[in-house]
């Protein structure tokens, strides 16, 4: 990590003064720390993608087949008529700049190209020369170029900085959403075979395997089963985890961090106790063990050649519906794309809870339920008993990942289960939270140990405004519900807030979860012990 | 063509029917005559030339009758000498009407065909011709 | 440089007008000019939109801004994240009548410690308001010249505009707010340098260009008068496809209709497009009831998938191993 050197106060040195010199001649300078290497051979042939290659972004040459432009002019073409996101998004901006400092990349690094406008009219400049007229005959005056070697490695560049948050979309006048442009940008590079390993090798054992580490059937088992065993340790409940099985009520996906990474793996403990406690008729998949879908952040058709999984074995286990745990792009793709892309789902039936026989219409046609709706519904009608003492050593805060919050909508959710399953929760000031929430600086593929300069400045935003509540409050967990934000909050909040955690939203319920037959419970699932209330400890004395 | 092509198509007729929307009044309901200004003097003994010259008055004869409502009101000051030396009262009524003596074609016209309302006739109350030519008071 | 270029293609367009009309040739600066102008803007717009609304929207991806529809008892944010079509219809509104997004932004400041600091920033805002709706009122308050008898709804209109009966002729509060958000727009964009750094040659054109129509139409109120009914004769000529060309309209007017003529024909050729492009923004304009009612892709190709049948084939061994229930019971000859 070349940052290992700089301090955070050196780090946070921004200078947010653009250069003199205009935009338009690119110069990217691949600095170590603020790019993620490139993607391996094998894996694009192993999808069969385009040109694969010994490659890295550093190099001086590229590798570019000699009709490279052509193959992103018709690719430009391609797409423009396609998605009219693209082709609107290309047209309208005015250039406003009111999305300049909403990216936390730009807050981060004052680089003036990290600003969502800017991002955007890499590829509009290049949109204007080859596709307007008035690019053609005017030129510069009108913020047209054309594309050459240095124009495509500043996308690389770019584009790889950009998280696909959407936060700048919440802004903008006319709704022009990056990540969209962040896409289209990468389907451009990705048919010259330019990809980060990051992307792409989760790519490619989310599709052999079903989940991105390439963990087998047998290792996926085994994790589950030590998990359940665990729990049983813990609580002293015996816990079985259905697996593969046919004829249950309810298919579960989870990213499938939750079942090999920490702290993510607490939370999957919180979902064992919590189905095993409500006697829930469920399975998990080997085949479909990964919710989170890094095709998001390769390629619209590579979404729906990963998504595709999670329909086709709800079909074949015969479930009635599925529910989702906490994820954040996987969410986005089950949201967003599941249903345009791999559905319809009419071989499911509508979600309903079987405790309280809550419809959830808002699923109607997807068939698929977030698990902060489900768990928000079981603890409004009573089912659950509760013992936020138990929760009594955090004091939390709730991180919106991006893509449940501007995507979803999903806020009120996960904060009902907290208030209810703790006694300490604190909010972020409101420009950080909700739908202005800011990215952990790692999504999309970004977070990479090779990148961690860039990361630590992407995070500033967000980690600042956890400071603020640790300042303030005295928190000492960030909560959150998304993969990518427990794997990549820890070294992000070490660096910028020491001493703060990471949890999920069911890890908390877990803890505060009353189990019938359970043993007396002195520690947390994290084997932390449990603070005792002020009345025991009295009595000790 | 996308299902919401239709959508489209109809929001756009929408759209070029209000852009041309004053095509549309004047071709179905036609327009009324826009004709220019009768200058509708009488002849009055002493006064055979206006106060200033046509080209001025045209474009500022609000300016002037302005600067009179304020001499007078203010200043009580009622006699204006024209650059060419020749004397008048600053009046509306006297000066002005007493040859310009029809209002509705003289001033009503151009105000009504530009949407003017002066409020002059706040407080005057104008001039119309009479039988025998001179100008009464409504 | 893109700005010097801006300022001199507008001092061409005044100039050019200028010098043509004072040489004659009226027929052609107020009838050829304005009719070329408006056949280009009405076939460009709509060459514009008719090219966005053949491009399907595969996807519906609304950026959400507010709670989501879920459970009965969590109120959801109707408007900033509807889920029914009369809520999107409010979102859009909202965001086309009261610019909802942009009214949101906020201004990011770094202090020491370090500590970002968030603010409302509202200026924005507040300018792009004042300076769209006094444009509006300013191009309906021109229908008197486009019609007659002049319309009631507009006499009204420019009564309120000089309610303050400031001036003679009246001043209209819309001609004010106009140059003062104009000048605002570009005071920004040349001196906040981050907005100067993002800005082309087609972001300052447009404004000098609107900034030019309202300057040559203030000064002909109040300094060079033109002959106003000369103006409506013509105006209303053009209107009913009778084109008639008074004599002794002033220069000032035909400068006044080529700067409109240019900004018409500018305008569907570039950024001024979001007119109408606001209209078809799918983050915006479609509800977020993704998870409720299924939305279509017509291009939705079929992909190469790895089937179940194929990933069990492969792990066949060690799914029978961990004793996972398989589809396919194979004999396993190896197998101990």
């Amino acid at each position: 990590m070349s940052q290992g050197k700089l301090k955070p106060e050196e780090l946070a040195r921004i200078n947010y003064q653009p250069p003199a010199k205009g935009w338009m001649d690119p110069d990217v300078e691949f600095r170590k720390g603020t790019w993620c290497y490139g993607a391996v051979p094998d894996t694009l042939k192993y999808l069969d993608l385009p040109l694969p290659k010994k490659w890295q972004p550093s190099d001086a040459d590229w590798q570019l087949p000699p009709n490279w432009k052509q193959i992103i002019f018709e690719g430009m073409r391609e797409r423009l008529q396609r998605f009219r996101t693209f082709k609107v998004f290309m047209d309208i901006c005015v250039r406003c700049g009111a999305c300049a400092d909403k990216c936390h990349f730009y807050i981060g690094s004052g680089d003036p190209k990290n600003m969502p406008v800017l991002r955007a009219e890499l590829l509009r400049s290049v949109y204007r020369r080859e596709f307007t007229k008035a690019g053609k005959i005017m030129g510069k005056m009108v913020g047209a170029r054309d594309l050459d070697e240095k124009v495509l490695k500043e996308w690389f560049y770019y584009f790889y900085q950009c998280t696909e948050c959407r936060r700048c979309s919440v802004y903008c006048p006319y709704g022009i959403d990056t990540a969209e442009i962040t896409m289209m940008g990468r389907e451009l590079l990705n048919l010259l075979g330019l990809s980060i390993e990051w992307v792409n090798t989760p790519l490619a054992n989310c599709f052999r395997t079903g989940n991105h580490l390439g963990i087998q059937p047998h290792g996926f088992k085994d994790s589950l089963d030590f998990a359940a065993d665990e729990l049983s340790d813990l609580t002293g409940v015996p816990i079985k985890v259905p697996i593969n099985e046919k004829g249950h009520e309810i298919l579960f996906v989870t990213p499938s961090a939750d079942y090999f990474a920490s702290p993510h793996y607490f939370t999957l403990l919180g979902y064992l106790a919590l189905f095993h406690e409500i006697g829930l008729d469920y399975t998990f998949s080997s085949f479909a063990s990964e919710g989170g879908n890094f095709g998001l952040f390769h390629s619209h058709e590579m979404i729906k050649r990963l998504n595709a999984k999670i329909y086709a074995e709800a079909r074949r286990l015969g479930v009635k519906w599925i529910l989702g745990g906490e994820c954040g792009h996987m969410w986005r793709v089950l949201h967003q794309y599941m249903d345009t892309m791999n559905g319809p789902a009419d071989f499911l039936q509508m979600p309903k809870s079987p405790l309280t026989g809550t419809v959830f219409n808002n699923a109607a046609s997807t068939k698929m339920v977030h698990i902060s709706e489900f768990t928000a519904d079981l603890i409004r009608h009573g089912k659950l008993k509760l013992d936020p003492s138990r929760n009594d050593h955090w004091k939390a805060t709730f991180h919106d990942s991006c893509n449940p919050a501007r995507c979803m909508g999903l806020f009120e959710e996960p904060r009902y289960i907290m208030r209810r399953v703790m006694n300490h929760y604190y909010e972020m000031p409101e420009d950080t939270i909700r739908e202005q929430t800011f990215c952990c600086g790692s999504g999309s593929g970004l977070g990479t140990d090779e990148n961690m300069e860039n990361r630590l400045r992407g995070g500033l935003p967000r980690a600042n405004a956890v400071k603020h509540v640790r300042d303030s409050k005295g928190a000492n967990i960030l909560i959150c519900m998304c993969a990518i934000d427990k794997a990549t909050l820890p070294p992000l909040l070490e660096y910028w807030v020491p001493g703060m955690e990471v949890g999920g939203v069911h890890e908390l319920v877990g803890n505060a979860l009353v189990m019938k037959g359970e043993k007396e419970r002195d520690t947390d699932l994290r084997g932390q012990p449990l603070v005792k209330p002020a009345k025991e400890v009295q009595d000790a004395a | 063509m996308p299902p919401d092509f239709r959508k489209i198509v109809f929001g756009l007729v929408i759209f070029l029917i209000l852009v041309t929307l004053p095509l549309w009044t004047n071709l179905l309901r036609g327009t009324a005559p826009l004709e220019d200004p009768e200058i509708s003097t009488r002849d009055v003994p002493g006064k055979d030339r206006c106060v200033r010259e046509a080209e001025y008055m045209k474009a500022n004869h609000m300016d002037l009758l302005n600067e009179w409502r304020e001499t007078v009101v203010r200043d009580g000051e009622r006699g204006f000498v024209t650059v060419d030396g020749r004397h008048f009262d600053r009046s509306l009524d006297r000066t002005c009407m007493d040859c310009h003596n029809k209002q509705e074609v003289f001033c009503d016209r151009c105000h009504n065909a530009l949407a003017v309302s002066p409020y002059c006739w706040d407080c005057h109350i104008g001039a119309r011709e009479t039988k025998d030519g001179s100008t009464a008071l409504r | 440089m893109t700005f010097g270029f801006s300022l001199f293609v507008v001092a061409l367009l005044i100039a050019i007008p200028a010098l043509g009309a004072a040489a004659g040739g009226h027929a052609f600066w107020g009838v050829v000019i304005p009719y070329a102008a408006l056949a280009i803007f009405l076939a460009g717009f709509t060459a514009r939109i008719l090219g966005w609304a053949r491009v399907p929207v595969p996807f519906r991806i609304p950026t959400a801004g507010g709670q989501q529809k879920s459970l009965d008892w969590i109120k959801s944010s109707r408007l900033d994240n509807p889920h029914s079509a009369w809520g999107t219809i409010g979102r859009m509104a909202l965001e086309i009548l009261c610019f909802r997004s942009l009214f949101r932004n906020t201004r990011v400041e770094l202090r020491e410690g370090p500590k970002l600091a968030y603010g409302s920033s509202k200026w924005l805002w507040a300018a792009a308001l004042a300076f769209h709706y006094a444009f509006l009122v300013v191009f309906l308050r021109h229908f008197k010249y486009f019609v007659e008898p002049t319309p009631a709804w507009v006499t009204a209109i420019q009564g309120l505009d000089g309610f303050f009966q400031v001036g003679l002729p009246v001043l209209y509060v819309t001609d004010a707010l106009l140059l003062g958000a104009v000048a605002f727009l570009l005071g920004r964009r040349l001196l906040d340098a981050r907005v100067r750094y993002i800005s082309h040659a087609a972001d300052y054109f447009p404004l000098l260009l609107i900034a030019a129509i309202a300057v040559t139409g203030v000064l002909m109120r109040y300094f060079f008068k033109v002959d106003l009914l000369g103006v409506k004769q013509l105006a209303v000529g053009l209107l009913s496809l009778q084109p008639v060309v008074p004599e002794g309209v002033g220069a000032m007017f035909f400068v006044h209709l080529f700067l409109v003529s240019s900004l018409i024909v500018y305008l569907p050729f570039s950024k001024l497009m979001h007119l109408g492009g606001v209209f078809l923004s799918p983050t915006r304009n479609l509800p977020n009831d993704n998870r409720m009612r299924r939305h279509v892709n017509p291009w939705n190709y079929p992909v190469k998938v790895h089937t179940y049948e194929e990933y069990e084939e492969e792990f066949h061994e060690v799914m029978k191993a961990a004793g996972l229930p398989l589809d396919k019971e194979k004999s396993c000859p190896k197998a101990s």
